[in-house]
């Protein structure tokens, strides 16, 4: 353990901040206090208690109220939230996190690294099947002081750090849930967190209301006195809110693609896409292996060649996100720009599929496949529509079943499908979140895991070491590797990494200023002029 | 009405409500269990990462690994003792969700509902009695519009007109949030949001009374017994009031307790547009996310609500024409 390296870490994470505070005044901005910001919350989400709840718009709104340990950078450099400094053994088993001291709970209570150990240990390992398989790695973690937690790992694990971010690994109060049923504890209707900001009012249909934190540990943050999320069910209305100025700020789905250009040309808002580095959603045609001919790699490099990605992106998307390359999305760490699917030709698909031993019929098709649009709104209706069209010129017919949220999730689960659309969160890392969709031990019959039924030995040897080795740069080859077989072989037909707009008044400050967008806790955010 | 037969016929009808909503709970309890997917599954589908033990215990929590009789005895025991049971998605009480989100719907369709019948029967009679006048032409026209218009249609053209280009009227929500207003301004707060959702809620049934009046009063006003009335000198207001439209309210009443029943869950697509926190949303939310024992309860109220109406509709006749006796 050296010190050069914690105060390299400390000093990496006050640079942002700094960074947004010069910026602001770059601007001739400086933060001003008060003022009530409103934004939207799509849909409205059930329980706000991060853990026991782990959709987006519980992510993009509980983060105001509780805190991670650390946070990160656009470029997913780790920075200082509750943990202000730590350190990492040279063998890459040992962290220890310094913890910031005058941090106290909404209701009073001092926070301490017993809270943390609690949140780690038990809290999101009950709750959270991402941190269950993440934290059985650890070994002890226990509180040294009340402001020091270590932590040792069975076994080095490089993408650790990442798992420490409020939308990964909220710190919940211990005294509020030990010995308790988290789910159904008091504590996860009336939230009380460490953020700048308290939940004080929850009119269901209608608005989540959080007030101002006197007493956060962040002298003279947050700005804000009010944060008001309405909750406003169709699309249309919520253009409309952020176009007559009655909410300042739409995230992740609020406004649908088609309505960003015209939003972008009113001079008082700011169309931003940057904010989803952390999660990096991937999304593709999920295929299931089990229908034939879809167990043919032939066939599904030709499904993939006749497929525009550019004009996904700028028709359909008007101009937000990037065309896919691969398994692994370019703002995600390990990506191989040299590994690239084959580029949009609709001529070789189709003698592709002459050699693959699937010629046209008399009525000019191949086969038919049945395919499942995602039903998350009208987006990815156009987008199957697109897809049915591609599929055409390369004689594969598409048969569109529209369906709902409830039954696609239950036929994707229960592999009860042909193909379908799916988009996945890759956290940064492709261990924590590309590996799952591959590897041929993670074929369940569950949401988010290898449902396609994809396995090929080689490619589970290299996720497997590449999950064990420690150092950035082995690691970076074993990607490598993997990335090139995945291309080739095309398991899902990737389509585009997806960005969502933030779209807000332009009098809005600081709002994207990490990689993970309006997730961030909004202390540094204000609204001036 | 026979007064002394009231308390018999209520009795009567209240047994068989009873049996009606319990039909009526069993039904919807089958058909809820039918659609494919269920809570655990929309949950995982929803988190963004899943194992097999993550549905094993939300399916526990949720009561789901139990056979579907016994859940449906659970189920059925609790509403006979008014308890209508627990979102464990929401973590809380049905009747807590019902009862934060009925006074929205209610005062919603309530206004529409005042609005239609009033408006409407104003209108149909006014058109009636100038039958081929300029002003029966422009009602008629105006009922025929909003009759064949969609309901979202005329919202979003409403919030187009008020909200964007006039900006007098906010285009969704149910309050102004996030400043503090006490006794009279709140009230007017609320009404200012009430306005544009109440009226595209109650424009299409404004137009069916305006129609129904004006149609049944021409029928009644060539009947014998109002020309004896003008033959004997009454004076033709008194003639219009007591003569036709009383006698031409009936098809009125019997439509507007259709409606009144209808109007509670038919409110889904104006609560969506304008964003309004009424149950309406409600039950539709916790049908995407399968969300059972919301569905149920609010299918429940809505049920018993229609029962309600229909009681009090056949009680109305009676009033309204001394001739129709209560019969159980």
């Amino acid at each position: 353990m050296d010190v050069s390296r914690r105060g390299l870490m400390a000093a990496a994470g006050s640079a942002p901040v700094l960074m947004t505070v010069s910026e602001a005044l770059a601007q001739g901005v400086t933060p001003r206090r008060g003022g009530t910001l409103q934004m939207m919350l799509t849909p409205e989400p059930p329980v706000l208690q991060i853990g026991v709840n782990q959709q987006g718009p519980t992510l993009a709104a509980a983060p105001k109220i509780f805190q991670g340990l650390i946070t990160f950078s656009p470029t997913l450099e780790p920075q200082p939230q509750l943990a202000k400094s730590w350190t990492i053994s040279p063998d890459g088993k040992e962290y220890i996190f310094k913890l910031e001291e005058n941090v106290k709970w909404h209701d009073g209570r001092p926070f301490t690294a017993d809270d943390a150990v609690f949140s780690i240990t038990k809290f999101h390992v009950e709750l959270s099947p991402r941190a269950r398989a993440i934290f059985t790695l650890i070994e002890t973690c226990e509180a040294t002081d009340p402001h020091t937690l270590r932590i040792v790992l069975k076994q080095a694990f490089q993408p650790f750090l990442l798992m420490f971010d409020p939308t990964a690994c909220a710190i919940v109060a211990k005294h509020l849930f030990d010995g308790q049923d988290y789910r159904t504890a008091p504590a996860v209707q009336q939230l009380i967190g460490t953020g700048p900001f308290k939940f004080t009012e929850w009119q269901r249909g209608n608005f989540i209301r959080m007030d101002r934190n006197e007493n956060y540990w962040k002298p003279g943050q947050p700005y804000l006195d009010t944060i008001i999320y309405r909750i406003i069910p169709d699309s249309q209305s919520r253009r409309l809110a952020l176009e007559t100025g009655q909410v300042l700020l739409s995230q992740a789905s609020d406004i649908e693609p088609f309505d960003i250009p015209q939003l972008r040309s009113r001079p008082n808002l700011t169309v931003d896409t940057k904010g989803w580095e952390y999660f990096s959603p991937l999304s593709w045609i999920e295929l299931n292996h089990r229908v034939k001919p879809l167990d043919d790699a032939r066939v599904r490099r030709a499904m993939s060649m006749a497929i525009d990605r550019n004009f996904i992106i700028n028709r359909l998307w008007f101009g937000v996100g990037k065309p896919a390359t691969g398994p692994v999305a370019s703002t995600t760490r390990f990506y191989d720009a040299n590994a690239k699917i084959a580029a949009f030709n609709v001529r070789e698909a189709n003698a592709l599929l002459d050699a693959a031993g699937f010629p046209r019929k008399a009525d000019g098709t191949r086969f038919s496949l049945k395919h499942i649009p995602l039903p998350y709104g009208e987006i990815w209706t156009r987008l199957s529509e697109y897809l049915r069209q591609a599929m055409r010129q390369i004689g594969i017919t598409l048969e569109l079943e529209s369906t709902d949220a409830g039954s696609w999730a239950r036929r994707v689960g229960n592999w009860e499908y042909e193909t379908t659309i799916n988009f996945v969160y890759q956290f940064g890392d492709p261990t924590l979140g590309v590996a799952r969709t591959y590897v041929s031990s993670n074929i369940q019959r569950v949401t988010f895991t290898n449902t396609g039924g994809y396995s090929n030995p080689r490619v589970d040897a290299l996720f497997e070491e590449a999950r064990t080795t420690p150092a950035a740069a082995d690691r970076a080859r074993l990607f490598s590797d993997v990335q090139k077989i995945l291309v080739d072989e095309v398991p899902q037909i990737w389509l585009t990494e997806l960005s969502f707009p933030t779209i807000h008044d332009k009098k809005v400050h600081n709002v994207i200023t990490t990689g993970l967008g309006p997730s961030k806790s909004f202390d540094d955010v204000f609204i001036a002029g | 009405m026979e007064l002394s037969r009231l308390p018999g016929f209520l009795l009567r009808r209240g047994v068989k409500a009873a049996l009606v909503i319990l039909a009526i709970v069993v039904c919807n309890f089958f058909l809820i269990h039918a659609a494919p997917g269920d809570p655990a599954s929309v949950i995982a589908g929803q988190s963004g990462a899943a194992d097999e033990r993550f549905l094993a215990q939300l399916r526990q929590q949720f009561g789901l690994d139990q056979p579907l009789y016994v859940q449906l005895w659970i189920y059925l025991k609790g509403v006979l003792t008014l308890d209508l049971g627990f979102s464990h998605r929401q973590q809380l009480p049905v009747w807590t969700l019902i009862a934060q989100r009925l006074p929205a719907t209610l005062l919603l369709t309530g206004a529409a509902f005042v609005l239609a019948v009033t408006a409407g029967v104003t209108l149909g009679t006014l058109a009636a009695r100038r039958v081929g006048s300029w002003a029966d032409s422009i009602i008629t026209v105006i009922a025929l519009t909003f009759y064949a218009t969609p309901l979202f249609w005329v919202g979003l053209m409403l919030v187009l007109f008020f909200s964007v280009w006039l900006e007098w009227l906010p285009s969704f929500g149910m309050n102004s949030v996030g400043v503090e207003l006490y006794g009279i301004a709140a009230m007017l707060d609320v009404a200012q949001h009430l306005l544009l959702p109440a009226l595209t809620l109650g424009l299409f049934y404004l137009a069916v009374y305006a129609r129904l009046t004006r149609a049944t009063m021409l029928e009644v006003a060539d009947q014998d017994f109002v020309k004896t009335a003008r033959a004997k000198g009454v004076p033709e207001g008194q003639v219009v009031r007591r003569h036709v439209l009383r006698n031409a309210l009936l098809p009125v009443i019997t439509f507007a307790g259709i409606q009144a029943g209808q109007l509670v869950g038919g409110s889904i697509l104006v609560e969506t547009v304008f964003a309004w926190p009424g149950i309406g949303r409600l039950a539709f939310d916790a049908l995407l996310a399968r969300d059972y024992a919301v569905l149920l309860g609010v299918f429940f109220c809505t049920s018993v609500m229609v029962v309600g109406f229909n009681l009090m509709t056949d009680l109305l006749y009676a009033v309204v024409d001394p001739r129709v006796e209560v019969e159980g």
